[in-house]
């Protein structure tokens, strides 16, 4: 039966299943950005992005986002892990209770915060009631970019930093307990043990833990429209607005490009910051 | 440079008892091995002088100071593991200056000391390289020169050659002998290897199930077993044991032969122990020999230097160490007597050796 073809033909459904939905799309994608309807290369939808009103802000609110909540996450994550990895009873339970926000789609997860900080929601009725602000307070208003801003980075850092977690404890889980005790007995404190062996021995997982957030980052939506509707714009926010509002997909096609250039190039920079030399490697 | 003192330690794990009330001094400059089966404790004593385990009870001394409520770091003492610990993603230099750079000592200090430690391990060479570039001995090499660069008071190793295959075990065995010897640091080394604790040690402490049973040196250990298990777990092969039945005035009754023994008839019955290589092979019975013992050869296995032989005495085993030229058969009737001065007598009801 066992045949030289048979790995490919084992590997073909998925490759047939990369090639129509990701390839295809992804080249159908680029020439919609860089084809005019004429059929000639054209750079002109770029110029029309760069040059629209909206475009600096996007780029700057989304590179402030991904800078304000990834940095915070990966600290907070390593925290969370440390505590969890200490625990010698209901490590599981504390586990599973930190992940629940995991099973939220981003929406949902946008609109629970909405309800906290909308102008009827629950932090204007609590603060009222305590006494401490007379009217209700337009948190999410126009004007006030400052605190929407605030509110999607602490929707976001609760919604997304579980999976970071979750990677993390089980790469702290893989680091033998020999290099702590020895660690320990050389005279390394709790917090030199911290930097001296758990970081180093943890770059593989902070790796994919990064990639995976900076990535998702960049690709922030449905908290940001939640929160603060149009009043914040974001680069996936006017992606949508190109392609649904203004009708015009190759505009949205070259923001998606952007994007996309955006998540190569800070995974490339992720994956080198974070090498581990060569030999090293356990 | 210091003495351990270890006082009526003791370590339970739930139920079980791994440690039961350990009383032993070592002393400055000693070289005691700490030697038996795997779960009979040793690890756990070790780990308990390490402060990498907390005693249940008792109190561990090092020098003048009472070690066993501090911090490992604050004991004066380096370690090196069963599996090493070199951290892999250190250079060669790094790890054996981590303990040093813990310390907070000067780089001109750090350099100067994981230079020497890596010359008297003869690792000079290796510096550069990271822990995955390294064979098992090289890495071992890496761990002792990482322990000794702290210049510890105590050196407490665990089981640190069990990795290695067997010719390099005996080559780092006589390295790590001399190296120790210079560097003048009291060490506790755990080991389940006879062979590693006997050619190593000034003293051996042999452990079982949770209780020190002899603490002697090695010629010793081996030549007066304090106790049966001693005699069977030291020794390739072990010592023979014989039931003995008493006949009065100090003669005992050997497989239907008389043996001269203890006095005193306190005990219902005795066991007499003998090495194999501590018998004498008669060529037939003879008035010369009128006390020789009889067994039946089973089991012939030339081992180059010496032949073994399984043999039966009256339904117990026995096993003789022969010349490599003698010409026994399976099935042949060997005589041999004992070397009197090397019996050793064992009550079976306390497995200890009769004073």
């Amino acid at each position: 039966m066992y045949s030289r073809n048979l790995p490919y033909l084992l590997l073909l459904p998925a490759t047939l299943f990369l090639c129509i939905f990701f390839l295809y799309p992804f080249v159908l994608v680029a020439w919609q950005a860089f084809v005019s309807d004429t059929g000639e290369f054209t750079s002109e939808y770029f110029m029309e992005m760069a040059t629209h009103w909206k475009f600096n802000t996007a780029l700057t609110n989304t590179f402030m986002l991904a800078l304000a909540v990834v940095p915070f996450q990966i600290a907070l994550a390593l925290y969370m892990a440390t505590l969890v990895n200490g625990m010698k009873r209901g490590r599981d339970l504390i586990l599973y209770v930190w992940t629940i926000p995991l099973g939220i789609s981003d929406l949902a997860a946008g609109i629970i915060w909405l309800a906290i900080f909308e102008q009827t929601g629950f932090l204007n009725s609590m603060l009222q009631g305590l006494g401490v602000i007379e009217q209700p307070v337009g948190f999410l208003g126009y004007q006030s970019k400052g605190t929407i801003f605030l509110a999607i980075v602490l929707a976001e850092i609760w919604r997304a930093t579980a999976i970071v977690l979750v990677i993390l404890v089980a790469g702290m889980g893989l680091i033998p307990k020999e290099y702590y005790e020895a660690a320990e007995v050389f005279g390394a404190s709790r917090w030199k043990q911290f930097t001296r062996i758990t970081l180093p021995m943890l770059k593989p997982s902070l790796q994919t833990a990064m990639i995976l957030r900076v990535i998702l980052a960049f690709e922030v939506f449905a908290v940001v429209v939640a929160l603060g509707g149009t009043n914040l714009p974001i680069l996936m926010g006017e992606i949508y607005t190109w392609q649904y509002d203004l009708r015009d997909s190759s505009v949205a096609a070259a923001y998606a490009l952007v994007v996309l250039a955006i998540s190569i190039a800070f995974t490339l920079l992720i994956m080198w910051g974070l090498r581990t030399p060569k030999g090293a490697r356990v | 440079m210091a003495e351990i003192r270890i006082n009526q330690v003791a370590k339970q794990f739930g139920d079980t008892h791994a440690l039961h009330s350990i009383d032993l001094t070592i002393a400055d400059q000693e070289f005691l091995v700490l030697l038996g089966a795997s779960g009979c404790g040793k690890t756990t004593l070790l780990r308990i002088v390490a402060g990498l385990e907390t005693a249940s009870a008792g109190e561990v001394w090092i020098g003048d100071r009472r070690v066993d409520h501090l911090a490992p770091k604050d004991r004066g003492i380096a370690m090196v593991f069963q599996n090493y610990a070199v951290f892999p993603h250190l250079t060669v230099f790094e790890n054996i200056a981590f303990g040093l750079r813990m310390a907070k000592l000067p780089q001109s200090e750090v350099e100067k000391r994981v230079n020497r430690t890596a010359s008297l391990m003869h690792i000079e060479n290796l510096l550069k390289r990271y822990s995955g570039q390294l064979s098992g001995g090289q890495r071992q090499r890496v761990a002792v020169a990482r322990a000794l660069a702290t210049e510890p008071e105590v050196l407490l190793m665990d089981e640190p050659l069990s990795n290695l295959d067997a010719l390099l075990r005996m080559e780092m065995r006589a390295e790590l002998k001399t190296v120790l010897a210079e560097s003048k640091t009291t060490t506790i080394y755990v080991t389940h290897d006879q062979v590693e604790a006997m050619s190593m040690a000034d003293r051996i402490a042999v452990m079982n199930k949770g209780h020190i049973v002899q603490a002697a040196s090695a010629v010793d250990v081996y030549r007066n077993p304090a106790a049966h298990f001693v005699g069977s777990f030291i020794g390739n092969p072990p010592m023979n044991f014989l039931d003995a039945k008493p006949l009065g005035d100090g003669w005992w009754d050997v497989a239907g032969t008389r043996v001269k023994g203890p006095v005193g008839g306190q005990y219902p019955a005795l066991q007499l122990g003998i090495r194999p290589e501590d018998i004498v092979v008669h060529d037939a019975p003879s008035s010369a020999h009128p006390d020789s013992l009889s067994a039946t050869v089973r089991v012939l296995e030339p081992l180059g230097s010496h032949l073994l032989a399984s043999c039966k005495v009256d339904n117990q085993m026995l096993r003789v160490v022969l010349d490599s030229n003698a010409s026994a058969k399976p099935g042949d009737q060997l005589h041999w007597s004992p070397v009197p001065d090397r019996i050793r007598w064992f009550d079976p009801a306390t497995e200890l050796a009769l004073p």
